[in-house]
């Protein structure tokens, strides 16, 4: 610990500490551009001189000069910096005057006016006058891809997108070209950025140079009025603010939490709005001779009714429950399902090995994304984390970067902005591991600390396979994570979801009750037509071909594979327009608050279940949000402590690791082809759609 | 100064390849650095390949970064800092740096520069009609005593007037530009005065005494010697 003085109030900070974080421990606030706690430190932009005693008699930058480059005193005392004296108000004053030569003054048509770092600034250390009169420098535009807009006019050359791709996203493409006035941020020959994480540079950037191009000049951050949320893109749960302006979502940014997506989001979290708003259904549909036709809720739900009278009822009655299905809403259709007496209910992928009779540590990431970076040794089976997961493949790359933690790969072999070392796709592979052959089975064996990342794709095996594989696989790993080296309090065994909707349907026991079958089961009924009735809650990953004479009823908000194949729709809400509960792959619980309504006569998604039950006779027992979630904590009360994580129970995954091996050969690969269309918004997205299309193109060029 | 870009894609070469003399160089020249540190070598590595191919091209930079294990932005980012970089092809028999820094714009760089702007071309950096000749306007070289001055390849011509250095750039333009001798092009030795020494003419006479410190204490006249001390050390 070091003592230092800042503005007089001495203080006792880490020595480590750099003199801002010292000013800010103290409560003193100082200007920066350059300057951000999760990048690396440039010290170029200045602004954050303050005068020290105990140094050099210069104004010092105090992101870059730490507390112990100070001396005390000849008595003694302590150092001191002074961040309120007229030389820092001098200087801070003469760096903004540099900073606004060549900076255009075009707030008034900048998309970054009302939040930009150099306005707020300049407010409070701009002059009013400019002393420079001759012609301000101008640079040419860059092209870095559909979703970010570049005014380079604006930049100040802080360099923080720069840091950002390259140590945050992996993605070397970003620089810094000549020098002085002529100094220019490009991508390499203007190329598009690779990275899925490329629109947190449009937050980072301190001026308007890098804008989002899908909201250029769509609304001011004073028009909008912004919620706090979670995303649903992934299993992630990214916290978000939703920004929204009358009925329409205009933009959504992150916001911080550093248990789960520090600051940042991915591309398909950020842009996935315009989605929101295009092939939305927003009024009920019945189909009439093989044709749907907009109905009203009346004759929708009288043609439902009229279908589950028909049907023998119990378990010729089916329910799946899709990938952003909020947990309420969940718990309304299992309530209805329950009270029709079926137990046919699914919430799983396809073939999932994730068995409902196994403890919650076997389908949650019990190490928590936080603790990604107290591993020290990462084996990623059955997943591609970039594509399923981009903020957690971020954290994976921090904690290489901060610590080299040696990771491994079975499955896909792919660019995951880190090195790791590839073995096989196959499950020999991973009874190899266990079997100790190989170097990375040494440093498992001796990793204390092990975080074995089991993505969907190893547990659920699509059509051709069996669930056994999967449940193999869990076991497998399990026997990893729980080696003898493996330290006190760790759980290293880590389920890596897909879905947002996926842990919390589990919880709930969204999963086949009595009589019930899988979802992939309960399809194959429907094609030998043993079933009668299919709710399909948002269900569209699914391959809903092949459905017989069943009777669909659709409950969701895009018209996409699941609102083709049915006879009745019932619009939703999405994840913007309800407050709906999500666990996300963690077991984290959290709440996402509605922004906007749903669009025309849709509506939330539980209070549809409850309408229905009550004109099919089987009322639920609540009318309002809140009566529910009384009735929902009360079953599962877990889900009442939001943002919380009950650590998991070692001997849950000893008791996993027992189970017997019977699978022979398998192979591995992620379930996630494209990112950028994984669901129904971001397929209705043209955004989403002009990124897939350009991975797509970058990819046939590179191969 | 100007903005700084890789050149026209219509000119840039299809590939580079370093030949094996130089690339046994810049492996010397890498494992001077720790393992893992070899992008250290950038500089003289991408020095080296443009002395190979006269400027610094796409796929020069493209083939250094692979060397290095670098990414081709963090190559370019060099090349385009450093103004010594070329990234445009130059003059093949010589690319004329005009110093145009204080000292030798008042000895007259500037009509030197005319020289060059009438003779090659108006423009830096643009080649003469036959692509043998270009040139530049640099910051200062460092031979300001021999203003004003030019560099062409790793030498400086110093000491020019216009007509001295008219004559010198038609040697170069004829390829023979190895007939003209480096440095002053007047009659002088390197920095010393024009037409031979003009101070320090006399020839010392002082002549180098000692006397010991601490002096020697008075010691008693030993018969038949004399103290040590006295001796002059060696």
């Amino acid at each position: 610990m070091a003592n230092i003085k800042v503005d007089g109030q001495l203080i006792d900070v880490p020595d480590y500490y750099t003199l801002m974080q010292a000013a800010e421990a103290a409560g003193a606030e100082i200007p920066r551009f350059c300057y951000h706690e999760r990048l690396s430190v440039a010290g170029n932009c200045r602004m954050c001189l303050v005068e020290v005693k105990g140094g050099p008699p210069k104004p010092q930058a105090s992101c870059a000069m730490s507390v112990k480059d100070l001396r005390p005193g000849p008595n003694g005392e302590p150092p001191e910096m002074f961040t309120n004296t007229p030389m820092v108000k001098k200087a801070r004053e003469g760096v903004m005057e540099f900073l606004l030569i060549n900076h255009p003054l075009d707030c008034p048509i900048c998309d970054q006016g009302g939040e930009c770092d150099l306005q707020d600034q300049a407010m409070a250390y701009g002059v009013d006058k400019n002393r420079y009169h001759e012609n301000k420098r101008a640079v040419e535009d860059k092209h870095l891809g559909p979703l970010v807009k570049t005014a380079m006019n604006r930049c100040i050359h802080c360099t923080r997108c720069v840091r950002f791709t390259t140590e945050v996203a992996g993605i070397s493409e970003m620089g810094l070209l000549g020098r002085g006035e002529d100094a220019e941020i490009t991508s390499y020959l203007e190329r598009a950025l690779s990275s899925e994480l490329q629109g947190n540079v449009i937050d980072l950037c301190p001026v308007g140079a890098l804008t989002s191009k899908p909201y250029a000049f769509h609304a001011r951050p004073w028009e909008l009025s912004k919620t706090e949320s979670i995303d649903v893109m992934d299993a992630v749960g990214s916290n978000i603010r939703v920004d929204a302006r009358g009925r329409e979502v205009m933009r959504i940014l992150p916001r911080v939490n550093d248990a789960i997506n520090e600051e940042w989001i991915s591309d398909k979290t950020r842009f996935i709005w315009d989605g929101l708003k295009s092939q939305r259904l927003d009024r009920p549909y019945v189909r009439v001779n093989g044709k749907l036709k907009p109905a009203s809720w009346d004759e929708a739900f009288g043609a439902i009714a009229k279908a589950v009278k028909a049907s023998a009822g119990g378990n010729r009655l089916g329910a799946i429950a899709g990938d952003l299905a909020a947990v309420e809403d969940m718990f309304a259709l299992k309530g209805l399902m329950r009270a029709l007496g079926s137990g046919m209910t699914d919430c799983r992928p396809p073939m999932s090995g994730i068995d409902p009779s196994m403890p919650r540590a076997a389908y949650v990431f019990n190490p928590t994304i936080a603790g990604i970076e107290e591993a020290d040794a990462i084996l990623i089976i059955g997943a591609n984390p970039r594509k399923e997961a981009a903020v957690l493949n971020a954290r994976i790359r921090k904690a290489w970067r901060q610590k080299g933690t040696p990771i491994a790969v079975i499955g896909d072999k792919a660019d995951l902005t880190y090195p790791v070392e590839y073995l096989g796709n196959g499950f020999d592979a991973l009874t190899d591991l266990v079997e100790g052959k190989g170097k990375f089975a040494d440093v498992l064996a001796k990793a204390q600390k092990p975080l074995i990342i089991v993505g969907e794709g190893a547990v659920s095996h699509g059509v051709a396979l069996t669930k056994q594989i999967g449940r193999d696989t869990i076991a497998l790993a399990a026997k990893l994570a729980t080696g003898p080296a493996v330290a006190e309090g760790w759980t290293g065994y880590a389920l890596l979801h897909n879905a947002a909707a996926r842990v919390g349907g589990i919880d709930i026991g969204f999963v086949p009750g009595k009589g019930g079958v899988c979802s992939l089961d309960q399809l194959g009924l429907a094609r030998k037509d043993e079933l009668d009735v299919l709710f399909l809650l948002g269900a569209d990953e699914y391959d809903l071909d092949y459905t017989g004479k069943t009777f669909i009823v659709y409950i969701g908000t895009h018209g996409d594979k699941g609102a083709h194949k049915a006879d009745v729709i019932l619009p939703g809400a999405t994840y913007t327009e309800k407050s709906g509960t999500y666990v996300n792959t963690e077991g984290r619980v959290q709440m996402a608050e509605r922004a906007t309504f749903p669009p025309g006569d849709a509506k939330e998604d539980w209070a549809i279940f409850r309408a229905l039950s009550a004109v099919l006779g089987v009322a639920l027992p609540y009318d309002s949000l809140s009566q529910l979630r009384a009735k929902l904590y009360g079953e599962f009360p877990h889900l009442a402590a939001l943002d919380q994580i009950a650590p998991a129970k070692l001997d849950d995954i000893r008791a996993l690791a027992k189970a017997p091996i019977k699978t022979k050969i398998a192979t591995y690969s992620s379930t996630v082809a494209d990112f950028y269309l994984t669901n129904p918004i971001a397929r209705a997205s043209a955004v989403m759609g002009e990124c897939a299309a350009l991975s797509a193109g970058l990819k046939q060029a590179a191969e | 100064m100007s903005v700084r870009r890789l050149a026209d894609e219509a000119i840039q070469p299809k590939g580079f390849a370093f030949t094996a003399e130089n690339l046994a160089w810049a492996k010397k020249k890498m494992a001077e650095y720790p393992a893992g540190r070899q992008q250290s070598a950038v500089i003289p590595i991408l020095w080296k390949a443009q002395e190979q191919e006269g400027w610094v091209s796409r796929a020069v930079i493209e083939t250094v970064a692979e060397l290095l294990g670098m990414a081709y932005i963090r190559v370019l980012e060099v090349a385009t800092f450093y103004t010594q970089f070329l990234l445009k092809p130059v003059g093949s028999r010589a690319h004329v740096q005009v110093c145009g820094t204080t000292p030798c714009m008042l000895r007259g760089a500037e009509d030197i520069r005319a020289v060059c702007e009438r003779k090659i071309s108006t423009e830096p950096f643009e080649l003469n009609k036959d692509g043998t000749l270009s040139w530049e306007e640099v910051e200062c070289l460092g031979a300001c005593v021999n203003a004003p001055m030019v560099m062409i390849g790793n030498d400086t011509y110093e000491d020019l007037t216009a007509e001295s250095f008219e004559a010198l750039l038609d040697k170069f333009a004829a390829g023979k530009g190895k007939d003209v001798t480096p440095g002053p092009q007047v009659e002088r030795h390197f920095g010393a005065p024009e037409g031979g020494q003009v101070v320090l003419l006399d020839k010392p006479t002082a002549k180098r005494t000692y006397t010991p410190f601490p002096p020697p204490a008075e010691a008693p006249a030993a018969p038949g010697g004399k103290p040590d001390a006295q001796k002059p050390s060696k």
